[in-house]
């Protein structure tokens, strides 16, 4: 599978590729020189400290950051000012929050059922059955007509997934999906994400969790002040990492 | 191992939910806990007790038991009392309340107002009813009351004209009060968004126009509107005073929503919005559904308060020789029949205001209520 998922990098059909990326905040040099293609279907984990710049990175994707330098292509559209292309591109990504991020004022359903019909145009009747069958997927069809503050933690965060696949995404963005959960929702949280790979769903995961890289990921990546310091598939990355620093967090977050 | 303090033990994850301690509940807990908890809340207690006997029967006498309600002048009022001023003469209240109500409004054509009284009460109640049918109609309904009821108070188009100096009393408060509250909602929304605005241009014309106008007392501003407006507006057209005292109070009540609904916009976690663009949602389309829905609800008693505070000041427009409630009926006070009646006026004066503010602060508060949806931000 490592293989595949080389060569899948490797040619022409990347479905994201990101070329001499730079990014700013003020004087802060957050990201720099960022190259990385990804392949259709492909999984990869972004891990490092904090600060490292990989939440940025991914959110450099979907233009809720903005890079300075370099370009970033993703489906054969360039991020630029172009608010078109913005928009095109955000409904084509899916992305999923550390704080879940949904609307407190609006129920379960009209959550998952609102970008459908606004942004796809699909009439009511249509977006919430295809809305109920997500929630299925995610296996919370009966907190539908709930509000967001009534549910737990792991809850929110499966409608959140739930509410991104109702785009129909080619490509869905997880900024560290499980960081705010308590540890016994981490894994129907994870559960849901495992499946959604076997999909074949294009994944980049910003997560420590580290089993979930090796379970799905095909390529791990170590990002470090503002750089990509490491790239590897889990097995090599977690068995023989080539970076004194990389073998240094991975110490510091394995052996505890 | 250590005995229970409680008598009664259970197995480890078999312990039942049991009441609260009896004691902090009931009317006898209640008093307890709130009038006689410690020496000195009972001495408070006491002493505003002893006042109140001291205040309320003279005060029911005078308000109620004692008073007259109906004569033709404060003379008959004197003469059907025990003592003159032994009661209130409500007869004077009552003897002028068409003049406080339609002000000099002609007689023929006071169906109008009435008219616009009841269709003001069915917009207003349409707009906040939640759950009537055809909500969407109502709140069309309420969207297009104030020009109505501008065609219907002024004429024009196959009514009689009535010049708007005729307006007078509570529904020139109302005309003025209601004007501003249902304009400077969405003016004032808009400069909240401007001043939030991407656009360097739109930003400043905003922060200038609210900082400007909040700088500005609204007295200072409605000389301005009652005598210097015209030297700013093309020679020849003439603009009607009290279209340009609405234009000042909607202004000055929009720069003061606006700042309070800034507040909501900035209550909201920077999360709302990147879910939203995330999704794929339009500015508009954010606005409109994610972000204003919660800032508003966030923002509902500082907009309240605004609304309360803009009602109130309109009794300003009085200084500028406008006869609302207050001007007619300080006015009133000068007729010979009715002289030195100050007090029941003022009375009457404050009694109307601090129903339809405590109406409008009960309102918000059920609002907010209504719109919990157990979300902790």
């Amino acid at each position: 599978m490592n293989q595949d998922s080389k060569n899948a990098s490797k040619t022409e059909d990347s479905i994201i590729s990101i070329h001499g990326m730079h990014k700013w905040f003020g004087d802060f040099h957050v990201l720099k020189n960022i190259n990385l293609e990804v392949g259709r279907g492909e999984r990869i984990v972004i891990c490092g400290p904090s600060g490292s710049g990989k939440s940025t990175l991914i959110r450099c994707i979907n233009r809720l950051e903005e890079h300075q330098q370099g370009d970033i292509v993703v489906e054969g559209t360039e991020l630029t000012e172009d608010l078109k292309n913005i928009d095109i591109i955000r409904s084509e990504v899916g992305m999923v929050f550390q704080q879940f991020n949904l609307f407190p004022h609006l129920t379960v359903l009209e959550n998952v059922t609102l970008a459908p019909i606004w942004v796809r145009k699909l009439p009511r009747a249509e977006a919430e059955e295809q809305a109920m069958s997500y929630l299925e997927r995610v296996k919370i069809p009966e907190q539908a007509s709930k509000y967001p503050g009534q549910l737990s933690g792991g809850q929110q965060q499966r409608v959140a997934i739930a509410r991104s696949l109702c785009m129909n995404p080619r490509i869905m963005l997880f900024d560290e999906p499980t960081s705010a959960l308590d540890p016994e929702m981490i894994k129907e949280v994870l559960d849901v994400m495992i499946e959604l790979a076997e999909s074949g769903m294009t994944m980049l995961v910003v997560t420590h969790e580290m089993g979930f890289a090796t379970a799905v990921a095909h390529r791990v990546i170590f990002m470090d002040g503002g750089e990509i310091i490491e790239e590897q598939p889990p097995k090599a990355f977690f068995e023989d990492p080539q970076h004194d620093r990389t073998k240094l967090f991975l110490s510091q977050i394995l052996h505890h | 191992m250590t005995k229970s303090f409680n008598p009664q033990s259970y197995e480890p994850g078999t312990h039942p939910d049991l009441p609260p301690p009896a004691i902090t509940t009931g009317l006898i807990g209640w008093i307890k806990t709130n009038l006689f908890s410690s020496p000195l809340n009972t001495a408070l207690t006491l002493i505003s007790l002893w006042f109140l006997w001291q205040i309320l029967p003279s005060s029911i006498h005078w308000l109620f038991t004692g008073a007259v309600w109906s004569a033709v002048d404060r003379k008959e009022c004197w003469a059907m009392m025990d003592a003159p001023r032994d009661g209130a003469c409500w007869a004077f209240i009552r003897g002028s309340l068409e003049l406080f109500l339609y002000g000099w409004y002609p007689e023929p054509e006071r169906w109008r107002v009435n008219l616009t009284f009841i269709l003001f009460g069915a917009a207003v109640f349409g707009a906040l009813r939640e759950n009537i049918p055809g909500k969407k109609y109502w709140l069309m309904f309420a969207a297009v009351f104030p020009f109505l009821a501008a065609w219907l108070l002024f004429g024009g188009f196959g009514l009689e004209p009535v010049p708007t100096g005729k307006l007078g009393g509570i529904l020139l408060t109302l005309v003025v009060a209601v004007t501003g509250i249902s304009f400077s909602l969405p003016l004032g929304i808009a400069l909240a968004l401007g001043r939030r605005s991407r656009l360097p241009v739109l930003r400043a014309i905003c922060v200038i126009f609210i900082e400007f106008i909040r700088g500005v007392p609204l007295i200072t501003l409605l000389f301005v509107a009652s005598t210097m407006l015209t030297y700013f507006l093309p020679p020849g057209s003439s603009f009607d005073l009290l279209m340009r005292v609405l234009i000042m109070v909607t202004l000055f009540a929009a720069a003061y929503i606006a700042e309070v609904v800034r507040g909501g916009l900035q209550g909201l976690s920077s999360g709302q919005y990147e879910a939203a663009d995330a999704l794929g949602l339009t500015y508009w389309q954010s606005h409109r559904l994610i972000i204003l829905p919660q800032a508003l609800k966030i923002s509902i008693p500082g907009i309240v308060n605004t609304f309360i505070g803009s009602y109130k000041d309109s009794v300003l427009v009085l200084i500028i020789g406008m006869m609302d409630i207050l001007g007619l009926g300080r006015a009133r006070l000068n007729d010979p029949d009715w002289l030195g009646l100050a007090p029941e006026l003022y009375i009457f004066i404050s009694l109307f205001f601090f129903v339809s503010c405590f109406a409008m602060a009960r309102y918000s508060l059920s609002l907010e209520k209504k719109l919990e949806t157990g979300h902790q931000s």
